[in-house]
């Protein structure tokens, strides 16, 4: 009993000691605290009002018809049109890009991370870094040259865009895998081997399930830095208003070409008996689709938390 | 897991067009089918997509797209061969027609102006929609001369407006374009003493403002006060207009006017046949002088004969006189005048495969 | 696998590699190998793009200033190719140090405010909110950054070059539009914003437990513990986090594109319309209507743009590795 009667008096004591004696200390604290709420709110302002625009301009258009129609037929000031065949477009492009990109860039950062060592490995890192200099149009030009050279010209089909849309993809995952890796305490591998494991299943089942919370961050950004291209998908996928489904042949259409093309179109000349004419629905369309991008990147964002909750180790 | 997504959602989706019963392809008789890829100019991207919908509505198994690449890329695609068809807000120079004959081989190239639309000088200033200007008043602003709304020489062809001391904000077209090229071309034919700046496709004067794409012109003239600009004038939305001196006349924009200007002007010679180029006169009393003229491209034979079905198909309705109504109706542009479609359709109704 | 947290596992992986050694260190040869290729793929990638560059780039880079003047639309007469992309260079650093500037600091900020000062559940709903605003395609930052932040600045503009009018960057005549420099670095550092808080904030969250703890056993305050555990452990990342969003800032395309309103100056003017203009948007702006040496001449700059990439990230590189005692996990 008296023992921690005095535990409790001295903790107190140190306590009171600590809170009282330095309010220089203190005050920096208090200073660097509301610095860092007001860095948030200020953050916050920008970036609420760019979501609200979108959220607010795109909503009106947003329909079933909208999800689920082609531009196939439409023109001028017709509303009827949809944005199906971009939506299409765009996950299939997306997603071949990532099937491509996930995989090599995420053994090359267990290469840098794991096994790099030598001129190797540093001309690795090297040109990673030049990657990420790439400007996207020149990603998509050198995608178009490269399938011309199979192709022939006029080559224009997914696969092309899902090329260039990878040689941007890949150093993003690399960069921040490579940072994911390096996070995991080199105790866990010691530790690992210590126990007679191999070093590629300590990898596959140590390292890479430590840091799968990181590694899903990365992907997702690495995704969203580049479901969003425009100007290369332009010019190596080209534009349609129908429906594809064919990676391997033919054009199609994706939401950041579509969100573009519906600006540059401007306003429709609507005559003022003309039924059924949107004089802005150009604009009205591009908001949509960029509001329906966002929500797809949603929903990928979503799963991706998922796929954390059961691969992640339960630490917590 | 982007798979799985697609995969559930492609069950839903159609095509507007397709779930259309009247268009299944042997009612509509002409038995076309396939794909065709085209590209150029993007001025005439909303008149294209009226004639590719009406084209595919009537040969429901046809695809049509049209690349918004810009004349440049249009004309390069097409005289490498990528692009079966192509449009171009300029006529093909003489090398260029040179390679372009070349590519095509015997049928030779036709060229022929399809999209004619008027371009007007839109002002953004509080409670005034019209503006008298002879071309002198109209380049000394442009040039940088002018610098006030109220100056003499505006006031001087305006007497009733009342005119702001504001300053007057120049905007033009940042990139390479068709419509910079005709507007100063348009300038320097009239007023080469104040214009002395050669058409070219980029704005020769540094320091003003300026914005990308007819869209990107239209909302800068709308964010300032004072601004003024030029643009396809279909798209200018509630700016104010300018009434441009012809003569002595001032004239209004329209669509019939600016269509006057191409079909008054004489033909540019020595070139086949089935190339057809203008030399634009822009002093026509009662035309309204400053015109975007955007062609069409294509050549006389094609290897392949699905490709010359579908390229023939396409430029015959779009000279047909439904196509353009639905032009006129979708972009606001110039329906051309029978006297022209009539010297054009011949060409085009020779296209063959061989 | 249960090696690392059951008891009995320590036996098993023995017995077991006693009994498959050889297929294992098959295993462990194969993965490496299969590592190792797809950073020699990277190389080759690379190379192949690089290889494109050069081959399209020279063309512009060899011919004499004569021929690019007459080739190319925007070539000033009797000048070298340096000074033709000097001012473009000049204009992407302009735009992406401004934006780096605004971003990092706020991005910091807001990842620490995430990672360790707001309530848990809070932070997790708004790190699941700078993840979706890192995807928004830059088409849309374009659409907005003219249509809603232009307006609001252009007064904000107006008010610094009143006051502030001698310091370099506010002089000249404000742009009525407020489509300038300004403007696009506002809007890059938005959207820089979210990629450099995401991993920032990944970084921070995995400071070690232990470390924070003992920061703060030794009577650290909450902002002691952030400086002396967190920045150090996070400093590498930070970095990295700050040149991927550099990167992004570099190659922005179509938000300048749509909002600036370009000219070819070495200018610091950043509230004046047409001083200066990005390379990335130089080379989507000219190349549709471009053809022959144009294009080698577009390719060239782009070529410049990869260079400077290149030594910002060298740059990085080193200072990283020059502080690495301090950073983290190994």
């Amino acid at each position: 009993m008296s023992t921690d009667t005095t535990t409790k008096d001295s903790t107190e004591y140190t306590r009171a000691l600590l809170t009282t004696a330095e309010p220089r200390r203190r005050r920096t604290d208090r200073i660097m605290a509301g610095l860092i709420w007001s860095a948030f709110a200020l953050a916050m302002i920008p970036l609420v009002s760019l979501l609200w625009t979108v959220l607010f301009s795109g909503a009106g258009r947003m329909s079933v018809d909208f999800l689920q129609y082609s531009m196939r037929g439409i023109f001028g000031g017709d509303p009827s049109g949809g944005i199906y065949h971009a939506i299409m477009g765009t996950l299939i492009i997306t997603g071949c890009a990532t099937l491509i990109s996930v995989p090599i860039g995420i053994l090359v950062a267990i290469y840098l991370v794991e096994y790099g060592r030598g001129p190797l490995a540093r001309a690795v890192t090297f040109f990673v870094d030049v990657m990420t200099g790439i400007p996207s149009i020149v990603a998509g030009l050198f995608a178009v040259s490269l399938f011309t050279i199979f192709f022939g010209p006029g080559a224009r089909f997914g696969l092309i865009g899902a090329v260039a849309l990878s040689v941007l993809m890949i150093p993003v995952v690399v960069r921040s895998c490579e940072e994911m890796l390096k996070l995991v305490p080199n105790e866990l591998r010691e530790a690992s081997y210590a126990l007679g494991v191999p070093k590629w299943l300590t990898i596959v089942r140590i390292v890479l399930r430590t840091s799968v919370a990181g590694l899903t961050t990365s992907v997702l950004l690495a995704v969203a830095r580049v479901i969003g291209e425009t100007a290369p998908l332009l010019v190596a996928v080209g534009v349609t208003d129908s429906i594809n489904f064919d990676p391997s042949e033919g054009r199609m259409m994706t939401l950041p070409v579509f969100i573009y093309r519906q600006y540059s179109q401007g306003q429709a000349p609507c005559r003022e008996d003309q039924v059924n004419c949107v004089a802005d629905i150009a604009l009205q369309n591009a908001w949509g689709a960029a509001l329906t991008l966002i929500a797809i990147v949603m929903i990928l964002n979503i799963a991706g938390r998922l796929v954390n909750r059961w691969f992640a180790p339960k630490t917590r | 897991m982007v798979g799985a997504l697609a995969l559930s959602l492609a069950a839903c989706g159609s095509d507007p067009g397709a779930a259309d019963p009247a268009g299944e392809g042997s009612e509509s008789g002409t038995g076309l089918s396939g794909e065709l890829n085209g590209g150029g100019a993007s001025s005439q991207e909303s008149a294209m997509e009226a004639w590719r919908a009406g084209f595919q509505s009537a040969n429901p198994d046809v695809t049509v797209n049209y690349d918004p690449v810009g004349s440049g890329g249009g004309r390069e695609s097409f005289i490498s061969g990528a692009y079966p068809f192509a449009g171009s807000d300029a006529a093909l120079e003489d090398d260029e027609l040179a390679d372009a004959e070349a590519q095509c081989g015997e049928g030779g190239v036709i060229q022929y102006p399809a999209y004619i639309s008027p371009v007007a000088v839109a002002f953004n200033l509080e409670g005034v929609d019209t503006l008298n200007m002879p071309a002198e008043t109209i380049a000394g602003i442009f040039a940088g001369e002018i610098t006030a709304w109220d100056d003499e020489a505006i006031a001087a062809d305006n007497p009733d407006a009342e005119l702001p001391s504001t300053d007057i904000t120049v905007v033009h077209r940042s990139e390479d374009s068709g419509t910079t090229e005709n507007f100063q071309e348009y300038l320097h034919t009239v007023v080469p003493d104040v214009w002395t700046w050669e058409a070219e496709g980029i704005w020769p004067i540094k320091g003003q403002e300026s914005a990308q794409g007819t869209s990107g012109v239209v909302s800068a003239a709308q964010a300032g006060e004072g601004t003024i600009t030029y643009a396809d004038a279909s798209q200018i939305d509630d700016l104010g207009t300018v009434a441009v001196g012809v003569g002595d006349d001032f004239v209004e924009y329209s669509p019939e006017a600016a269509a006057a200007v191409v079909e008054d002007s004489p033909r540019v010679e020595g070139t086949s046949e089935s190339v057809f180029a203008y030399d634009l006169q822009r002093d026509i009393a009662g035309t309204y002088p400053i015109v975007l003229v955007s062609y069409h491209l294509a050549c006389g034979t094609y290897e392949d004969a699905a490709t010359a079905d579908l390229v023939k198909g396409l430029y015959t309705y779009i000279l047909s006189d439904e196509g353009q109504a639905k032009a006129a109706e979708s972009a606001g542009s110039a329906p051309l005048p029978t006297s022209l479609t009539e010297q054009f359709l011949p060409a085009v109704e020779a296209i063959t495969a061989g | 696998m249960t090696t690392t947290d059951s008891p009995p596992a320590p036996v098993a992986p023995v017995r077991r590699r006693r009994s498959s050694g050889d297929t294992e260190r098959g295993f462990s040869r194969t993965f490496r190998w299969i590592a190792t290729g797809a950073g020699a793929l990277i190389l080759a990638t690379l190379a192949a793009v690089a290889l494109f560059l050069i081959v399209r780039a020279w063309p512009a880079m060899t011919a004499s200033s004569e021929a690019l003047a007459e080739a190319v639309p925007r070539y000033p007469d009797d000048t070298s190719f340096i000074a033709y992309v000097g001012p473009l260079i000049f204009g992407t650093l302009l735009a992406a140090v401004l934006a780096l500037l605004i971003a990092t600091p706020v991005a910091m900020g807001v990842a620490l405010f995430i990672s360790h000062y707001a309530p848990r559940r809070l932070a997790q709903a708004l790190g699941y909110l700078v993840d979706l605003l890192a995807a928004i395609p830059s088409v849309v930052y374009g659409l907005w950054g003219f249509t809603v932040l232009a307006p609001v600045l252009a007064p904000l503009w107006t008010w610094l070059n009143n006051w502030f009018g001698w310091f370099p960057l506010f002089a000249g005549d404000v742009s009525p539009t407020a489509r300038t420099m300004a403007t696009v670095a506002v809007v890059l550092a938005v959207m820089i914003l979210p990629i450099i808080t995401a991993v920032s904030r990944e970084v921070f969250l995995q400071t070690p437990k232990l470390h924070e703890e003992a920061a703060l056993a030794l009577g650290a305050t909450r902002w002691e513990m952030v400086r002396t555990a967190v920045l150090p452990f996070g400093q590498s990342g930070v970095i990295s986090a700050a040149m991927l969003g550099l990167g992004r800032a570099l190659g922005e395309t179509m938000a300048v594109l749509m909002i600036l309103s370009p000219g070819f100056l070495y200018s610091f003017k950043i509230l004046q319309a047409a001083q200066q203009q990005t390379i990335a948007a130089y080379i989507a702006l000219d190349f549709p209507e471009a053809s022959g040496l144009a294009v080698n001449a577009l390719i060239a700059t782009g070529l410049a743009l990869f260079v400077i990439t290149l030594a910002v990230n060298m740059a990085a590189r080193a200072i990283v590795a020059r502080r690495k005692e301090f950073s983290g996990a190994n």
